[in-house]
């Protein structure tokens, strides 16, 4: 298969948006974190429609897509309509959604916009897959608790596109409550007395596992806490292009814009390779050693759950 | 919040049963049994596959005709979790699965995955679908989203509020189900994968270990934000308890109560279903004139293995809403005994030991409707009429003099604490 997957990554803002176009991403997911999940940066309306103009007027066409992934409540549905019309009268080039009323709101708000479902956990298998197919949707993004098999066989047996993430941190816990604070407020402290915000360096140790911390942060939809590692499917990465895999996602949340450019180049070089000569496609070290020398040493490179059998 | 904030929302339209639903778990037969008899309308079971608690002993389709049977002559259904997200390999078997569901009589499936929900709806079109608060639903236009896909009834994600569930029963003509009483994540149903993470445990398949009840401790930058002395963070959140708030619930028009458990005892199923049961008949005999009484909140403090709150009804909760110091496990009552039968003529039952026992221990009784009366065991005897020292053996059969009359199946009761 000659077809290259895309490369798809986040951005905290335009200025680093406009590097990781240069760096070689393919696309972008952004958003505001009004409706969409776990965002590095804010881009509103504004910021977006300038992020469609630069990717759009790019060397090579740059995608952008909007994250619409929170799980929405009564009051940010209702504006869903208006928010959804203005995304597609801006041109984004897909509506990243994991609850039902943005597709049913966008069927109406932004016909003729691409919806990719995205439910996090819990997008698990290629029935599920062809399920918000036959709905709308043009694409489905994996859960990251799936293995290298399993992954291989949704492609197998879906039409839709198929998006996984093979870089960066991932989520590994949603509450709606304000952990931190009420924490805090345990302790007999004002919630004002630590500063919870994304990037603001909180971790959680698990007694039983000093060696690991976990980035906890809260926003205005809860507390996230995230993993220990960073996932790194870099050697691998030629299964899954081999597999014809559409899209292939960099989380760069929580890294600088340097981290993130590196990421990206080593991913360009190594996606390039393999469609230029699949057959003889090595992997190179450097690629990887790029990587490395901009890894927190307190963050452990690994495969995710890509090699991993889980029980139950 | 006070309910005048509340029904203007309702704009006269006002769908609901007529009465709620009162929704147990049952864990195996004999909970079902009992859950039914102290006044359940509806039980949830797991099956042997796609169910979300795999630890629990869980039913056969030969035991789930069996209780289906048996529901059936108090009018109650009998409904089937079938609430994992299923993986590539969970999928062939599941439309003979879902048949057998179908033919051994089960009302309703409560499913999250989609891929479910449709191939209920195609190859076992006898079975309600459910959907389960796997799926976090939290707004009207996804509740509306599922009763056009032809769901009767969605269970809320338990983040809802009292005033989201008004407008969403003001915007969609559906059954609402809300859990009422039970144990919670604290994360988004399905959007945790702590046990996966460190345990290699799937938790939307399961597997789940609670690590959301573990200590961690909480750093910035390096340094610790609590001391040795402090107690740790954790995420766990007290256990949701509604019984002092039905006239509430009734009147918002949610449909079915569910309380929470598949792994809870036999006795903390009995006696939270007993309490909830009375309350909501009192209800409905006199809405007006309704009043909580506090036996029933002391019959749920029997049971309850953990603090109790009102969840998101109201408000999200805080501080006062987690549990940082040390769980104590035990309830303070345990189960002792399930009465068998009663002998009218010499005032003594035969009871099945469900729990150590012997003459001075103080125990009290209660079947359905309500505590009946507390006294202190005496003589012992096995059913030869042998003195016993105690009543030691699990299921052992034995005869004790009960103060007042017992029914089979009313339950004994002891103090632990
Ligand atoms: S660890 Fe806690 S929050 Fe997570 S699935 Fe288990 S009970 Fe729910």
């Amino acid at each position: 298969m000659n077809t290259k997957p895309e490369l798809l990554t986040t951005a905290a803002s335009l200025g680093e948006l406009r590097k990781l176009m240069e760096a070689g991403a393919d696309a972008f997911i952004i958003g505001e974190s009004k409706y969409g999940a776990r965002l590095p940066g804010e881009f509103g309306l504004q910021e977006m429609a300038e992020a469609v103009e630069a990717a759009h007027g790019f060397v090579r066409p740059v995608r952008i897509y909007a994250a619409v992934n929170n799980l929405m409540d009564n009051a940010a549905a209702d504006s869903l309509p208006e928010y959804l019309g203005s995304l597609a009268q801006i041109g984004v080039d897909a509506i990243v959604f994991g609850d039902p009323s943005v597709l049913v709101t966008a069927r109406e708000a932004a016909p003729g916009v691409a919806l990719h479902w995205n439910a996090e956990m819990t997008s698990t298998s290629y029935a599920q897959a062809d399920y918000w197919g036959r709905r709308g949707a043009s694409r489905i993004v994996l859960a990251r608790e799936l293995n290298m098999e399993q992954i291989i066989e949704i492609k197998q047996r879906t039409s839709l596109e198929v998006q996984v993430q093979v870089h960066g941190m991932t989520n590994i816990y949603h509450s709606k409550r304000s952990l931190v604070d009420s924490y805090m407020g345990h302790l007999g402290k004002e919630p004002s007395e630590l500063d919870s915000r994304l990037g603001q360096g909180l971790y959680l140790m698990e007694e039983e596992r000093r060696d690991e911390r976990y980035p906890i942060y809260q926003d205005a939809h809860g507390t996230y806490m995230m993993s220990s590692d960073d996932v790194c499917m870099i050697e691998n990465l030629h299964e899954l292009m081999e597999a014809g895999i559409d899209s292939l996602r960099v989380e760069g949340l929580m890294k600088t814009t340097a981290y993130n450019e590196t990421v990206i180049r080593a991913y360009r070089a190594a996606i390039d390779a393999y469609a230029a000569d699949p057959a003889g496609y090595e992997f190179k070290e450097e690629w990887l050693d790029a990587i490395r020398a901009l890894q927190d040493p307190s963050r452990e490179l690994s495969y995710g759950f890509f090699f991993k059998e889980q029980v139950y | 919040m006070s309910m005048t904030s509340i029904k203007p929302l309702l704009k006269g339209k006002r769908h609901r049963l007529d009465r709620p639903e009162l929704l147990a778990p049952a864990g195996n037969l004999e909970k079902l049994k009992f859950a039914v008899h102290y006044g359940a309308d509806a039980v949830y079971i797991g099956g042997q596959k796609y169910g979300l608690r795999s630890g629990a002993d869980n039913f056969s389709f030969e035991e789930m005709r069996e209780g289906v049977e048996f529901a059936a002559r108090y009018g109650a259904k009998v409904f089937v979790a079938t609430n994992i997200y299923a993986h590539n390999e969970d999928i062939e078997g599941l439309e003979d699965y879902l048949r057998g569901l179908e033919a051994a009589g089960i009302a309703a499936i409560i499913a999250a995955d989609p891929a479910i929900v449709e191939t209920a709806q195609r190859v076992a079109p006898g079975l309600e679908v459910h959907l389960s608060t796997q799926q976090s639903v939290l707004n009207w236009r996804t509740v509306k989203f599922w009763k056009d896909e032809g769901l009767p009834r969605v269970v809320l994600a338990r983040e809802t509020s009292l005033e989201e569930i008004a407008e969403m029963k003001a915007h969609v003509d559906i059954e609402i189900e809300a859990f009422i009483h039970g144990a919670m994540c604290s994360s988004f149903s399905g959007r945790c994968v702590l046990s996966n993470h460190f345990t290699d445990r799937d938790s939307n398949r399961g597997g789940c270990c609670q690590s959301c009840r573990w200590k961690y401790d909480l750093y910035v930058d390096g340094d610790s934000v609590n001391t040795e002395q402090d107690s740790q963070f954790t995420m766990g959140s007290k256990d949701l308890c509604m019984i002092s708030h039905l006239p509430e619930l009734i009147e918002v028009g949610v449909d079915s109560f569910k309380i929470e458990g598949r792994m809870k005892s036999l006795h903390y199923v009995a006696t939270v279903v007993n309490a909830y049961r009375q309350a909501i008949d009192a209800y409905f005999a006199d809405p007006e004139g309704y009043e909580l009484k506090p036996e029933w909140v002391d019959e749920i403090n029997k049971s309850a293995n953990r603090p109790l709150n009102t969840g998101f009804f109201f408000d999200t909760p805080g501080t006062e809403d987690h549990i940082y110091e040390p769980e104590q496990k035990a309830a303070p009552y345990d189960f002792a005994g399930v009465v068998l039968s009663y002998d009218e003529a010499t005032g003594e039952a035969v009871i099945q030991q469900r729990n150590h026992f012997k003459p001075g221990t103080e125990v009290e009784f209660f079947g359905p409707g309500g505590t009946f009366f507390k006294q202190t065991v005496e003589e012992i005897r096995d059913l030869e009429g042998q003195l016993l020292d105690a009543a030691r053996h699990p299921l052992q059969q034995v005869r004790i003099r009960t103060a007042q009359p017992v029914h089979p199946m009313d339950m004994m009761r002891k103090r632990i604490r």
